[in-house]
């Protein structure tokens, strides 16, 4: 029933994220209004049927801005979850199925990153290669390595002693053929879970650090941006800020639901574990 | 148990010390002089000459680390380029700020998560277990600055209850601290809250499971009293980990929180830091709170050693 419900709600935010990526993709096209298009006699006008998200302090339809930073949100959270997932899948590959000397170094740079907060490590990278969408897509990249890393390796510690990669071992396979053909496929479960739910955590990630003005840089529209630019109009235009966080807030919690719903699929012990209690309960 | 503190407080020193070639390194990245693109137009010859020499900046970088490491574990974390004040006064007039709410922060994620977490793994599988679950959800998902805007302008706005942003000292004027506190703390609060009902439910889930759990049950105790004694005895060791982990993180996470809030805290003083390109400043500050994220780990590790025998044991 859990399950059901869950996967129920894991569709839906499915066909969020699928929207999302259609206004990433189209945004600017899709717009009513021109993204960085002025009317300052129109500024902070509130929602209507004319302006569905109101305008903002320059006039400009916050709406188009909204469906125009779904496209930037989601780049810079792929591209900085393909650099921690392939940087950190490497890392965890390599610990995991060497061991000793590789583990030991490599795990300990590890911990030195996990030791730094999150956005405090990538407020620290971007202090030295400056603020921008790129740098901020290397910054959160780098800051995510170490789970991935973490994740991988914990896999691979259990896969490697199977008798698979043993009998793979013994027909003369070499290390690159049986870490690509036989440990990676299994413990791509875990690792595909954690994508989901760091994507949720880099767009969080991008959205603070576009907040603060260290990422995407005006007038590029930017969902944290947008953000920031409404705190300061909190009393006379509520909607200028209330929209963008609204799809902050869709999209990391679509990301998370799907997240968990691949958890549920791929690990069910948890499941199994509440569905026992319940039953015991009933039982009682 | 000595001996185990002794070798968790041995591997946080190692990391710690990984941590400050890190923090190091991060100065030496800068492309560029750092003390020239610091000082940018109000570049002097005079000052350009005594802050490199006071930042050890023209020797070898060997030497430089070493002074670094040295100078920082006698407390002195260099001087800022822009004030030419002591990077340690500066971290040190802005710590109350950020411990403060990030302790209240702190306070109000537990008083959501213990009863929401217990709730919802007694009730597994009910109303309530989705309830919990889906607040939870919700709120890992939900910015915190965007929570402190709605917050700013729900109860300043339109209410007109809470100041929108300040801050005042704990120990100068309380209620005025109270009044500045609540919605900076309860927007993070309200965020770990949501974190930490998720692993309250998962840990004492995992701890009814167990065989002391049915052997309570089997005595006859009531369940209120089977949650109290041993549930959430068994459940300790996990939640305090975690709730550990929370602290450090909030230590150094609450930069975002604090702009929402002008709340002048070490958040605040890192960003105007990496904003002016006052490159000590941001070594000082990481340093502190990555020193501080592995002291509270470590202080963690050895409290759950006290909680469960058998981890000190191993």
């Amino acid at each position: 029933m859990r399950a059901l419900i869950s996967h129920r709600f894991a569709l839906v935010c499915l066909v969020i994220l699928a929207m999302m990526a259609l206004a990433g993709v189209f945004g600017a096209a899709l717009a009513p209004y021109g993204v960085n298009a002025t009317d300052i006699p129109g500024r902070l006008r509130p929602p209507s049927l004319e302006h569905w998200f109101g305008t903002d302090e320059l006039g400009r339809d916050v709406f188009s801005r909204v469906l125009a930073a779904a496209g930037v949100s989601l780049k810079v959270g792929l591209i900085a979850v393909g650099i921690s997932l392939f940087a950190g899948v490497l890392i965890g590959l390599l610990a995991g199925y060497y061991g000793r000397f590789i583990d030991d170094a490599l795990m300990r740079v590890m911990d030195m990153l996990f030791a730094f907060p999150a956005v405090l490590l990538a407020i620290a990278i971007l202090a030295v290669l400056g603020p921008g969408v790129t740098n901020a897509m290397i910054a959160i990249g780098v800051v995510y390595v170490p789970i991935f890393a973490r994740v991988t390796r914990a896999g691979v510690l259990a896969v490697r002693e199977e008798i698979f990669v043993l009998a793979a071992r013994s027909v003369g396979a070499g290390d690159l053929r049986i870490m690509a053909s036989h440990v990676l496929p299994n413990v791509a479960g875990p690792v595909i879970v954690q994508t989901s739910l760091s994507l949720a955590f880099a767009i969080l990630s991008e959205a603070a650090l576009s907040f603060l003005g260290l990422g995407v840089q005006p007038p590029a529209p930017s969902w944290g941006r947008m953000l920031f630019d409404g705190r300061d109009f909190v009393q006379q235009a509520w909607w200028m800020g209330f929209f963008p966080g609204l799809a902050i807030f869709v999209t990391v919690l679509s990301f998370n639901i799907v997240g968990d719903a691949l958890r549920d699929a791929l690990d069910p012990a948890q499941r199994s574990a509440i569905e026992a209690r319940s039953s015991e309960r009933a039982a009682r | 148990m000595v001996a185990y503190a002794l070798r968790r407080a041995l591997q946080a020193l190692i990391v710690l010390v990984g941590v400050s070639v890190i923090v190091f390194t991060l100065l030496q990245l800068v492309p560029g002089d750092p003390v020239r693109v610091a000082l940018g137009t109000r570049f002097d010859q005079g000052t350009y000459d005594a802050l490199r020499e006071r930042s050890g900046l023209d020797r070898p970088l060997i030497a430089q680390y070493l002074s670094y490491l040295g100078h920082a574990a006698t407390g002195d974390l260099g001087v800022s380029f822009r004030s030419g004040e002591p990077v340690t006064t500066l971290l040190l007039e802005r710590l109350p700020a950020t411990a403060s709410l990030a302790l209240t922060a702190l306070l109000i994620a537990l008083l959501i998560a213990i009863p929401l977490g217990v709730l919802a793994a007694v009730r597994a599988g009910s109303i309530w277990d989705y309830a919990a679950t889906g607040i939870s959800q919700i709120g890992v998902s939900v910015p915190d600055f965007w929570m402190g805007i709605l917050f700013i302008l729900l109860f300043s706005s339109t209410f007109g209850w809470l100041p929108p942003s300040g801050y005042e000292p704990l120990f100068g004027d309380p209620l005025g601290w109270v009044k500045h506190v609540v919605m900076p703390a309860a927007a993070v609060g309200l965020v770990s809250g949501a974190i930490l009902t998720r692993f309250v439910r998962s840990a004492v889930l995992e701890s009814l499971g167990r065989d002391y759990t049915r052997t309570a049950h089997s005595k006859g105790l009531r369940t209120g009293v089977v949650v109290r004694r041993h549930v959430l005895r068994g459940a300790m060791v996990p939640i305090v980990t975690v709730t550990g982990l929370q602290l450090a993180s909030l230590l150094g996470g609450i930069i975002v929180i604090e702009i929402v809030f002008a709340w002048p805290g070490l958040g605040q003083l890192t960003l105007d830091a990496v904003r002016g390109r006052d490159y000590p400043v941001v070594q000082g500050s990481v340093l502190l709170l990555a020193a501080t994220f592995l002291v509270v780990n470590l202080l963690v590790d050895l409290l759950y050693a006290v909680l469960d025998p058998r981890i000190r044991l191993r």
